[in-house]
């Protein structure tokens, strides 16, 4: 482990499926935006009909559209590369072998809302990719993908720097990145006014997922056609999934949205699973009688965190992890999800013993609906979503429990 | 002649998305000339674009509980109380946080948003220890009375049993009490936003946030101005002053000591929002009364103090311009104002290379402790030693001021306790006596006799125009009346955060006799422009020194008024709670009216003043006694932390 | 703290302003560098920072207290960051928890009598695919046994010498 080894050297590789990332002609995304004018290229993304791979689901298009519209001679494009959500790490993966397209897409981006500064925010925890990544931006500078009149259009300069997390999973939520980019604590903001209007440092700033980006100029270079041809009416396009868990090959898969819960089961030999836990510890936990739903913004919407959970799994436990992690991420500003979330906790720790009644249960699941109701941002509002659908779903497992009783631990 | 300014209305430092909202423009028909309608609970309401939903819910005359928000402060969002339901929205919004700029339906008590609001009360007490009757804002506590509204009787989600934090008492005027902290966040927003001091933020993450000062050290430790801004903003009894009214009874009960109490302008404005009267009825003598009841064995008025200091501090300034302008020396111009300790030990702190600046004379509280110390005790023949000096502020600053080393001129402490007008309040309350039915009764002699000028003190902009009115009739050898009706110096007046006049001395009279030591005449001064400003709450005062830092207009002033706290003293951190801008012009209006209704307004006119001149500071205004006396000097503190 | 050592800290801050910026959009990757070169930002760092941003201490220590990879307590010359994450955890996390908690004869939270290793959870890094997963500082290794942990702290200790060798010939040249 000398200074001179690979930092990387003590992980393994990713298994990946075949992506489209690797088949897209590179740069061909923005030398197609170069010859465009910014609302046509808005149009396209729009007609792409993508939302956000970051797991909200708001429509890019309209994204850019609003940055675009507002008034003011600076602006941000941000890449949240702040991938905190438990169970995700295809953003890790693109940022590692894709980076190219990322960078591509900010710059469209920049070129579409007429911003001509981005930022990447990469989280501490992947600080290891920040050398190749330098070196990227580097070399993108000396080919004239990034500077002064990028591919000879007059007017078009945009530069990209990167800034690292800190170790916050709160800081994934798109204004309290901006908050952290700041200087500030990682906390979100109120909601109006949105970051479209009122973001990095007062100005309109766009904030999108790594993977939104690459797909971007993925719609640039292919056409917003090809894309919308892929997945549902609703949620068009291919979307990579990150795959952990109980499965025999875990890794970061590419599907078209849509896809049934049973069919990626498939894919990564994961199909005994009793359970499956969509969108990380903010999303939903699905029973095997739900594995025909599908991975879409109309039915089961996510970031791409698919846990498999094998049929011995203790879904009390799961839930602790989940709200463990809640417990010590939420960024403590607001009420219901500062307390909310160490009283499920304290809840999951009383089913464990055995010791919960099904008044209080109930009690806890109306908690969950008010944090879900009127936690102040995304985490808090999603936070205790893993508890009440381990509760509607394995009610039966989790009440009356003796096992911790049995060991003496009453 | 003058000129009023609106420098630096945006002090916030605030995250930007706290600062309040930036609204683009609207193109929805309805909103025609920036105006949207509203319904509300079945009301409907046309509003300017951004007005917050919480604010239109007031126009409407209904009532959305709130917790972390406040009227002086930025807005937050945090607490979850104020949460409405907008149709439209999948999540409930939060009405301090959510500007209008379309038109929307709120609904304020669906079953939705009363069970959150429940839900969070419930988490809330969850998390706060100790029992209300047992607790200094018994009765005045926006938790208890949220708790009452929502009909909370019983702790859904638990209660501690067990303190979970130690107090922090180490600092002389606030006390620290985390147990009753709700993470509203108010005094953050009061000290690093409101007063730009930087006491408290917020430590940790999640669970373990608690609101802490650098490096959770002792309050005592820090860069704390005592302003107590911060108290007057906590919903609950977390932030409190530290209370000597144990010691204050004590001494009164002793046979062998002579208890004297002084009272300062701005209590009299505020002490009736103790007794439940609305904000804005002076009971100046009626209060009076009530201290004899309670056994002060003799009540003075620190208006006095205040003449006197207007004196001191005039003289001061006039010895300074003669410095620049007739001997051409090097001298520290402008001169600062010194009666406010949290302004005081706000220089020390942040700009200690300016204390030259800061006027040398004691504020009216210590001038009067030396006094009565000194002068009094030898004409009543009283031991100083058996003398216990109680002075009623509206501060909490006054309470560490007092207990500043250097405070003991008279041989002992000068003052030996600062009582806040909430701590006198009580004291009142525990006599048994209902404020408001009392009689009226007059001050005590020698030191009851006050001018209108001591009363203004009270307001910020008060202390320049009452020393203006003797400045410019010492000089002028006029009555101020000529220069402005009734005295009043309209243009010091008001709420705005730096003001800022000119006056030019036209013409000059002779030196008065009071002054004749020091000055052979004034033609030096004719044809000067004497400029001065205001400035109150220190993030105001931060402006004002950055300002003369950087060599800008306010270094070419001659005197400034400085007030830490926001309104000046009416808004101390010992007066009655809650606080807001209404509030505090209401008390403002108060001390005007008082004003107006002396005979003697001006502090050179103060017979009592005179009489002391005559008497005891033989040697006149900033001579060797009254130097010895009535003026001290600071310590650079700096803001480092060893 | 000596005087000179505050003086070279305090030049050093310096230069990261100028690097960085004097604004509060500084502060972050200022306390960054200040943490990776001292392990830990002291006391008076923070201090000297806030002066140089025209901000308070206190909101200094907000953000150094708010962030898991900043701590005004010193640190490890190694942080060994453990994941406890879902995935990780569902992969037998505690037991490699448990043999680095006897291979360094701390808890977690702790760092060594030496100096050398801290130990602490973390949330998600990243690696599911591949748990149970940890950081030393910025180095990943994944599909951890508790019998690899051995081989991972020996490495940490090599390296250190290699530095500490590097250290000497530095001096001598």
């Amino acid at each position: 482990m000398s200074a001179t080894q690979n930092k990387t050297g003590g992980m393994h590789p990713t298994t990946t499926g075949p992506l489209s990332f690797g088949s897209v002609k590179p740069n061909q995304g923005l030398q197609n935006a170069a010859k465009k004018s910014r609302a046509d290229i808005i149009a396209e993304i729009s007609a792409s009909g993508m939302k956000g791979r970051g797991g909200a689901g708001f429509p890019t298009g309209v994204k850019w559209n609003l940055a675009a519209a507002a008034q003011d001679s600076t602006k941000y494009v941000i890449c949240n590369a702040d991938e905190g959500e438990p169970g995700t790490f295809k953003d890790r993966v693109i940022l590692s072998e894709y980076s190219d397209l990322v960078f591509e897409g900010m710059t469209i981006a920049g070129l579409a809302i007429g911003a001509r500064q981005g930022i990447v925010y990469l989280r501490g925890e992947y600080s290891y990719l920040r050398p190749l990544l330098e070196a990227v931006l580097e070399r993108r500078r000396t080919q004239e993908l990034l500077g002064e009149s990028i591919l000879g259009r007059e007017g078009f300069s945009f530069d990209i720097t990167i800034r690292m997390g800190s170790g916050a999973y709160v800081c994934g939520e798109e204004t309290a990145l901006i908050e952290s980019l700041e200087g500030q604590r990682g906390e979100p903001r109120n909601r109006p006014p949105f970051p479209v209007d009122t973001g990095y440092m007062g100005h309109p700033t766009v904030v999108n997922n790594v993977e939104t980006l690459a797909w971007a100029a993925c719609i640039l270079a292919k056409g917003a056609a090809w894309f919308k041809g892929i997945g549902t009416d609703k949620s068009t396009g291919l979307k990579l999934f990150s795959i952990s868990g109980d499965c025999e090959r875990p890794g970061v898969y590419e599907f078209p949205m849509g896809i049934s819960i049973s069919e990626l089961l498939r894919e990564v030999g994961g199909e005994d699973a009793k359970a499956v836990q969509v969108g990380g510890a903010s999303g939903h936990c699905v029973p095997a009688k739900s594995f025909a739903r599908t991975l879409a913004y109309e039915d089961i919407p996510t970031g791409g965190s698919i846990i498999v959970l094998g049929p011995g799994r203790d879904m009390l436990g799961i839930a602790r992890n989940f709200l463990e992690f809640f417990v010590e991420e939420s960024c403590g500003q607001c009420t219901p999800c500062r307390a909310g979330t160490v009283k499920l906790l304290e809840g999951v720790e009383l089913l464990q013993e055995g010791r919960c009644s099904m008044k209080y249960l109930r009690e806890l699941c109306a908690l969950g609906e008010t944090m879900q109701l009127a936690s102040k941002c995304g985490l808090g509002q999603s936070s205790p979503n893993a508890f009440l659908s381990i509760v509607k779903e394995f009610q039966d497992e989790i009440m009356g429990r003796t096992d911790l009783a049995a060991a003496g631990k009453e | 002649m003058s000129e009023s300014t609106t420098f630096g209305k945006d002090v916030s430092r605030a995250p930007v998305s706290q600062r309040g909202h930036r609204v683009g423009p609207v193109d929805d028909s309805q909103a025609i000339g920036g105006q949207i309608s509203i319904e509300m609970d079945g009301k409907t309401l046309k509003v300017p674009i951004g007005t917050t939903i919480l604010e239109a819910s007031k126009e409407l005359g209904l009532r959305i509980p709130t917790l972390c928000h406040h009227e002086d402060l930025c807005v937050a969002g945090v607490c979850r109380m104020c949460v409405v339901e907008v149709e439209g929205q999948r999540t409930l919004q939060a009405a301090c946080a959510y500007p209008i700029t379309q038109p929307i339906k709120v609904k304020t008590h669906s079953r939705k948003v009363r069970q959150a609001r429940r839900h969070i009360l419930d988490l809330i007490l969850a998390n706060h220890y100790g029992e209300c009757y047992a607790c200094n804002r018994n009765n005045n506590c926006e938790l208890q009375t949220l708790a009452k509204e929502y009909g909370v009787d019983f702790f859904r989600f638990g209660h501690p049993t067990e303190p979970m934090f130690e107090l922090d008492t180490s600092s002389h005027s606030v006390v620290r009490d985390m147990n009753k902290c709700v993470l509203c966040r108010r005094c953050i927003r009061t000290c690093i936003d409101f007063q730009e001091v930087g006491v408290l933020e917020v430590q940790g993450r999640g669970a373990e946030s608690k609101v802490v000062t650098f490096m959770d050290k002792p309050l005592a430790e820090v860069v704390c101005i005592n302003c107590g801004q911060c108290i007057n903003r906590c919903p609950t009894g977390a932030l409190r002053a530290n209370d000597p009214t144990d010691d204050v009874w004590a001494a009164i009960d002793d046979p062998t000591k002579h208890v004297v109490m002084q009272t300062a302008p701005s209590p009299r404005a505020g002490i009736g929002e103790c007794f439940g009267l609305p904000p804005g009825r002076a009971l100046t003598f009626e209060m009076n009364t009530a201290l004899r009841q309670c056994g002060f064995d003799k009540v003075f008025d620190t208006n006095f103090t205040a003449d006197l200091t207007i004196i001191e501090e005039g003289t001061e300034l006039l010895l300074r311009l003669k410095k620049a302008l007739v001997d051409k020396q090097p001298v520290a111009i402008p001169q600062f104002t010194s009666c406010s300790p949290g302004w005081v030990k706000y220089i020390e702190h942040f700009y200690p290379e300016y204390l030259a600046h800061l006027s040398s004379a004691k504020s009216p509280q210590q001038m009067f402790g030396a006094l009565i110390k000194t002068y009094y005790a030898h004409l009543n023949k009283i031991d100083p030693k058996d003398i216990v000096c109680v002075a009623l502020m509206p501060c909490s600053a006054k309470k560490f001021e007092c207990n500043r080393p250097e405070m003991c001129d008279s041989g002992y402490k000068d003052i030996d306790y600062g009582l806040t007008t909430r701590e006198l309040g009580k004291m009142i309350s525990e006599a048994g006596i209902n404020l408001p039915d009392l009689p009226k009764s007059d001050f005590d002699d020698p030191f009851g006799t006050a001018t209108g000028s001591g009363v203004i003190f009270g307001a910020t902009g008060g202390v320049m125009e009452a020393a203006l009115r003797t400045v410019i009739e010492l000089v002028t050898g006029k009555k101020v009346e000529n220069f402005f009706d009734h005295a009043e110096i309209i243009p010091l007046r008001g709420f705005e955060g730096i003001r800022y006049a000119e006056i030019p001395v036209k013409e000059v009279g002779p030196v008065p006799g009071i002054l004749k030591h020091l000055f052979e005449d004034w033609s030096w001064l004719k044809g000067a422009t004497l400029k001065v400003a205001v400035a109150h709450g220190t993030a105001y005062a931060k402006k004002v020194m950055d300002d003369i830092r950087a060599g800008g207009k306010f270094s070419e002033c001659h005197f400034i008024e400085f007030m830490a706290c926001p309104g000046g003293c009416l808004g101390g951190g010992g007066q009655p709670i809650p606080t807001s801008p209404a509030i505090r012009a209401a008390r403002a209006q108060a001390i005007y009216s008082e004003d107006r209704a002396y005979s003697v307004r001006k502090s050179h006119e103060n017979p009592a003043v005179v009489k002391v001149y005559n008497e005891f500071l033989t040697d006149g205004p900033c001579g060797h006694l009254s130097h010895k006396l009535l003026h001290t000097h600071y310590t650079p503190r700096g803001k480092f932390i060893a | 703290m000596l005087v000179t050592e505050q003086d070279a800290l305090r030049q050093e801050i310096k230069a990261w302003g100028d690097m960085y910026g004097r604004d509060r959009t500084a502060l972050i990757p200022i306390l960054q560098e200040i943490q990776r070169k001292h392990a830990r930002i002291s006391e008076y760092a923070m201090q000297i920072v806030a002066d140089m941003l025209d901000i308070h201490p206190v909101e200094v220590y907000g953000v150094v207290s708010f962030y898991s990879f900043l701590d005004h307590k010193p640190k490890g010359r190694f942080v060994i960051r453990l994941c406890r994450t879902i995935s990780c955890d569902m992969h037998d996390k505690d037991r490699v928890a448990r043999q680095l908690q006897n291979d360094l004869g701390i808890r977690f939270g702790e760092t060594t009598p030496d100096g050398r290793f801290t130990l602490e959870w973390a949330n998600c890094i990243g690696m599911c695919d591949q748990g149970p997963a940890l950081l030393v500082n910025d180095h990943v290794f994944t599909r951890v046994t508790p019998d690899k942990v051995h081989d991972i702290l020996e490495g940490c200790r090599r390296a250190m010498g290699v530095h500490a060798q590097e250290q000497m010939q530095e001096q001598l040249v």
